[in-house]
């Protein structure tokens, strides 16, 4: 898929007034629609999630279904040990993030090691293995019933979890907001352009010195830590995990997100999600079956005539605006 | 004694039957992965939309059990032409994310479909009489319909080994696969024998969902749940390969078959574990060539 | 006058195929060589084995001093040795200026910092800026390169390998797929080229060959037929026998 990257070195890395809207959106949301907020608080985390895949997809270039496997092992990290030590949710989340990343690292410098089918392959086995492992170890996961019963503590000690999960959707918005910055670092800074390259052609980065290996090594575990913040913040904001969180559907569905936004534009990443769990929300009440149906049609579509995804069709407006007013 | 020398020969026997199945399966997969290079995740809705068209026809119709099957075979080939035609050749030279994106999509219709028509039970397998029952073997017994199965498997096996190997078409499909552009420049036409080729791919996916029905449930959750053993089958067998993925898929029948019946509380967790060590030391599969 | 590179006895064979058969090469400091051959000859087989991305069966590849043989394409490049592709193997979608300044940051070793912004590296970009200047594509620097026309592209291709201030640049047929009207601007630009840098070229393109180089090695079926200076090779049987003989056959 050809799409415009941001980065680069004479990508002007200055944040443009337009990137703030999402976060105005975002208070605005929590002060004018309360009832929604544990939704978003569930988009703001696959907002995460989804920009953790992209780093990885999106900038370089490996496609993978088996993101869910770092998710998961963030998510189930942060609830073994709530269960286990302790409730505090920041502890909760480096944990998630440690032990997300750690998988990462241990599967990224085994499986970047292949290519193509092999490598898709490989990321389907992993996530299948972590699922496995999940369901048979019941006195650690719970097993099909799920790891729950265990309370979060106030934030630290001073912001405690409410009712109503305005809490929760604070403390998913701050650190996405932390986590999109890092991100945004990335993508402009110099690793961000070669992973770019080696997006773009593998072959020449190679001709001109760069080691390719260890960027995508890098990147894959940077990427996979998000990924494990990402869950270990659900399993804090929802008080519990079950083994979604590691499945192939979850994967999928997650890659359909990041796609339906637009791939490699950081705010596909955002859009995404938010339009699909907002479409979900709505359709799915009214009409469940149908709505798997609805998605597997709109990627169908996407992939036939909209490569560039909502940013992109965004895109293609405006430059078609643009014509008109010369 | 007895008692492990029993248990063994059922493992086997069972692994067997599950073996032939998914290799019957994921033949198809192996085929059109090596010869159009498209990775075609949703081969599972194939598999699963023969074994509804058998079931429907039986259960619905009262349709007899060998024209059920070879309805199954009949309908899903026809089917899997039209899509192919329509939605298929259209990214044989997209990217691989297109690709997958354009499969995971196809997934999830076919999945709300059939959650549509058929609610998301398993479809009960009512087998004819005539299949049913034991059939005693050197002082066992047998279930009657997995010996069927078997050797029901092994004849499909062996007609599509001979007709790959001695009718030309089996020899273009071997070319094509070997070296596309080539192919194309001595006036193959790949896109009839692309499309071909799919058919029958798929034909024998639906033949194998249909006759497998009884072993792997018919559901709408198929394709999603056992994706990964036709994607470990060829990638273990080798793309575009016949022989590979016949070994790569009695290898896991037999393994699974084993790890479920001795080591439950580790399921199949040794087969992924295998699976990612394998391709690891060898990326092309066991029995494939290096690309 | 050194040798910069230096392959002893290279022997490459896919199975009973030969594809180079005990090829002994040098290339000085500063030289301007060029290697001809017929199609098939194993030209790219040999450019490839210098850069890495091909093993030989056997023989050794010396530069500097040093035995490459078995380093990877990567640590070659960082001792020294650029190359442009046969065809062209570009970062289509980016702009022209980043394409070398890949290259650059590459070699500065400032690729792989994860923080300041890449823009910020203003030495990269002004070092990127006069290299495209001096290939006379300066104009263009803020362009996709995918828009460039195809003559422009194979300039920018020359422009990433200069970025990587080699010792050694493997030319692999600059001006392939350029119309004949605009290679001369390829020629220009090569004889423009640093004195101190060792160029070889691969090339069909007679005309260019004999006004760049100054020594030839032609390649025939694996193996080295002749070496010389241009008047050398220009007169000798054999060279033209090969060539006449092609084609005629």
């Amino acid at each position: 898929m050809s799409v415009s990257h941001a980065g680069g070195y004479i990508a002007d890395p200055r944040i443009r007034p337009i990137e703030w809207l999402p976060w105005v959106l975002a208070l605005l949301c929590y002060f004018f629609a309360p009832s929604y907020l544990p939704l978003g608080s569930y988009v703001l985390t696959m907002i995460i999630f989804a920009l953790s895949l992209d780093l990885i997809l999106g900038y370089g270039g490996i496609i993978t279904l088996g993101h869910s496997a770092y998710f998961g092992t963030g998510a189930y990290a942060a609830g073994i040990l709530a269960v286990h030590l302790t409730g505090e949710p920041l502890v909760g989340l480096v944990a998630g993030t440690l032990a997300a990343g750690a998988l990462g690292f241990l599967t990224g410098i085994v499986i970047l090691r292949t290519r193509g089918l092999a490598l898709l392959m490989l990321t389907l086995a992993i996530t299948s293995l972590c699922f496995e492992v999940a369901n048979k170890a019941t006195s650690w996961t719970g097993g099909a019933d799920g790891l729950g019963g265990f309370s979060v503590q106030p934030i630290v000690g001073l912001f405690k979890f409410d009712m109503f999960g305005k809490t929760a959707y604070l403390y998913c918005l701050v650190v996405l907001f932390a986590c999109w910055w890092l991100v945004r670092r990335l993508v402009y800074s110099p690793f961000g352009a070669s992973l770019t390259g080696v997006r773009e052609n593998n072959l020449r980065m190679h001709a001109v010195g760069a080691p390719v290996y260890r960027r995508l090594v890098i990147a894959y575990t940077i990427s996979a830590a998000l990924a494990g913040l990402a869950g270990a913040l659900l399993t804090q904001t929802t008080q519990f995990v079950g083994l979604k969180v590691l499945g192939f559907e979850l994967s999928g569905e997650l890659v359909v997100m990041l796609v339906l936004g637009g791939v490699g534009r950081i705010y596909g990443a955002f859009i995404g999600p938010l339009v699909y769990l907002m479409a979900q929300d709505y359709l799915a009440k009214q009409f469940p079956e149908y709505w798997y149906f609805f998605i597997g049609a709109i990627l169908v579509l996407v992939v036939m005539f909209a490569r560039g995804g909502i940013l992109g069709i965004l895109d293609a407006g405006v430059a078609r605006l643009r014509r008109r007013s010369r | 004694m007895q008692a492990l020398l029993s248990s063994l020969v059922s493992v086997a026997f069972h692994g067997l039957a599950y073996g032939m199945i998914l290799y019957v399966i994921s033949v198809g997969l192996s085929v059109t992965m090596g010869l159009m290079g498209f990775a075609n995740l949703a081969h599972g809705v194939f598999a699963m939309a023969g074994g509804y068209v058998m079931l429907s026809a039986m259960n619905r119709f009262g349709v007899p059990f060998p024209i059920a099957i070879a309805a199954a075979f009949i309908a899903v080939a026809l089917g899997s032409m039209v899509l192919e035609r329509l939605l298929y050749a259209r990214l044989y030279t997209a990217g691989e994310l297109e690709q997958v994106l354009f499969t995971i999509g196809l997934i999830f219709i076919s999945v709300s479909v059939a959650r549509l028509i058929y609610g998301t039970l398993p479809q009960p397998v009512f087998l004819p009489d005539y299949v049913k029952g034991q059939l005693r073997f050197l002082g066992r017994d047998f279930p009657t319909y997995r010996v069927v199965l078997i050797l029901f498997s092994i004849s499909i096996v062996g007609l599509l080994w001979f007709g790959v190997e001695r009718t030309r078409w089996g020899a273009m499909v071997r070319a094509a696969v070997d070296y596309r552009a080539m192919a194309q420049s001595v006036g193959i036409n790949t896109s009839r024998l692309f499309t071909l080729t799919f058919a029958l791919g798929s034909g024998l996916a639906a033949l194998g969902g249909a006759l497998g029905a009884e072993i792997i449930a018919i559901q709408p959750s198929y394709p999603f749940e056992h994706l990964v053993y036709f994607l470990i089958v060829v990638s273990l067998g080798g793309l575009g390969n016949l022989r590979g993925p016949f070994f790569a898929a009695l290898l896991i029948g037999v393994a699974d078959t084993a790890c479920k019946y001795w080591v439950p509380e580790f399921g199949a967790f040794f087969i992924f574990f295998a699976t990612i060590a394998i391709l690891l030391w060898r990326p092309a599969g066991l029995f494939g060539r290096a690309a | 006058m050194s040798v910069v590179l230096e392959t002893r006895a290279l022997c490459k064979s896919f199975g009973a195929l030969t594809v180079a058969e005990q090829i002994h090469f040098r290339l000085e400091r500063g030289a301007r060589h060029a290697l001809i051959g017929p199609n098939g000859a194993g030209k790219t087989t040999f450019v490839n084995m210098l850069t890495g991305r091909l093993a030989p069966s056997s023989g050794q590849i010396v530069l500097g001093g040093e035995d490459i043989t078995a380093l990877g394409q990567a640590e070659r490049v960082k001792r020294g040795l650029g190359r442009t592709f046969q065809i062209n193997s570009l970062f289509l979608n980016a702009p022209v200026v980043d394409n070398v300044a890949f290259a650059v940051a590459e070699r500065e070793g400032v690729a792989g910092r994860m923080f300041r912004p890449a823009s910020h590296y203003r030495a990269v970009l002004d070092e990127s800026m006069a290299l495209l200047e001096t290939l006379g594509l300066a104009e263009d620097a803020r362009l996709p390169v995918v828009g460039l026309p195809y003559g422009k592209q194979r300039l920018v291709e020359i422009a990433i390998a200069l970025g990587l201030k080699p010792r050694v640049l493997l030319l692999d047929e600059p001006a392939a797929g350029v119309p004949s009207m605009e290679s001369h601007r390829i020629l220009a630009v090569l004889e423009q080229l640093p004195e101190d840098i060792a160029i070889l070229i691969i090339e069909h393109d007679m005309d260019l060959v004999f006004r760049f180089a100054q020594r030839i090695t032609v390649l025939t079926q694996g193996s080295v037929l002749a070496e010389g200076s241009p008047a050398e090779i220009g007169a000798d049987s054999r060279v033209r026998e090969v060539y006449l003989g092609e084609r005629h056959a």
